[in-house]
């Protein structure tokens, strides 16, 4: 739960991405909400389930449909801290896919597993 | 940690992927659409027995009140917004879309 550095109260938050990246605009702006609360350093996760994990993948090209790609953006992350990639592995099974397939590395766990981390978490927020 | 469902069962899969991330004993609270998913008559009927079986589940009753569902599966507990406040007081909010 929340610990402390110094005199500075630190959350655990985990965003969720759950939707493909390109039918509406939420993973987009979840993406954007994780690079401003990175900004303020907190204890920052994101879990991609469902088809959230279609928008790590590499080589989307998106010209033809008159928007910018931000595929790349997850690339940026690292540095801002956000280190913390989780995938659920049944989703991305259940997709034909594998982390070879993603454009940044991500740690792939049960969904079990990825469940027990949203419990330690002080907030979680779906997108 | 509590989760709430406010999406049907029938138009997404939210409730279906939520309940493989949803450790035994947490509470589930299905509000909105998500009421829907506890009818007695319905496909999801069995999906809930089964919830049932390790976690505790409500329902949020003007949601039921208001789509006319009368029987929900048993062992559900219904609860008004007061009953939501104290879920809420108690658990950290898991809201998932």
């Amino acid at each position: 739960m929340a610990g402390q550095e110094g005199d500075r109260v630190v959350k655990r938050i985990m965003h969720v991405l759950h939707r493909a990246p390109h039918g509406t605009i939420y993973t987009y702006e979840g993406l954007e909400m994780i690079l401003i609360m990175a900004a303020f350093e907190q204890d920052i996760s994101v879990a991609f389930i469902g088809d959230g994990v279609f928008a790590l993948i590499k080589d989307q090209r998106t010209d033809q449909l008159g928007i910018k790609s931000y595929v790349n953006t997850f690339k940026a992350l690292e540095g801002y801290d956000v280190e913390k990639l989780y995938v659920d592995r049944e989703s991305i099974e259940e997709r034909g896919l594998s982390t070879s397939d993603f454009i940044v590395e991500v740690e792939v766990l049960p969904s079990q597993e990825l469940g027990r981390l949203m419990k330690s978490q002080d907030i979680v927020i779906h997108h | 940690m509590l989760h709430t469902i406010n999406q049907s069962p029938f138009r997404t899969d939210t409730l279906t992927t939520c309940l493989r991330f949803v450790q035994a004993n947490d509470p589930i609270l299905f509000l909105e659409d998500g009421v829907y998913a506890l009818d007695d008559r319905g496909r999801f009927r069995a999906v809930i027995q089964e919830l049932l079986k390790t976690n505790p589940v409500y329902g949020l009753g003007p949601d039921l009140r208001a789509r006319g569902i009368g029987q929900i599966v048993a062992n559900v507990r219904q609860v008004d917004y007061e009953g939501f406040v104290d879920l809420v007081e108690q658990h950290p909010v898991n809201t998932w879309l």
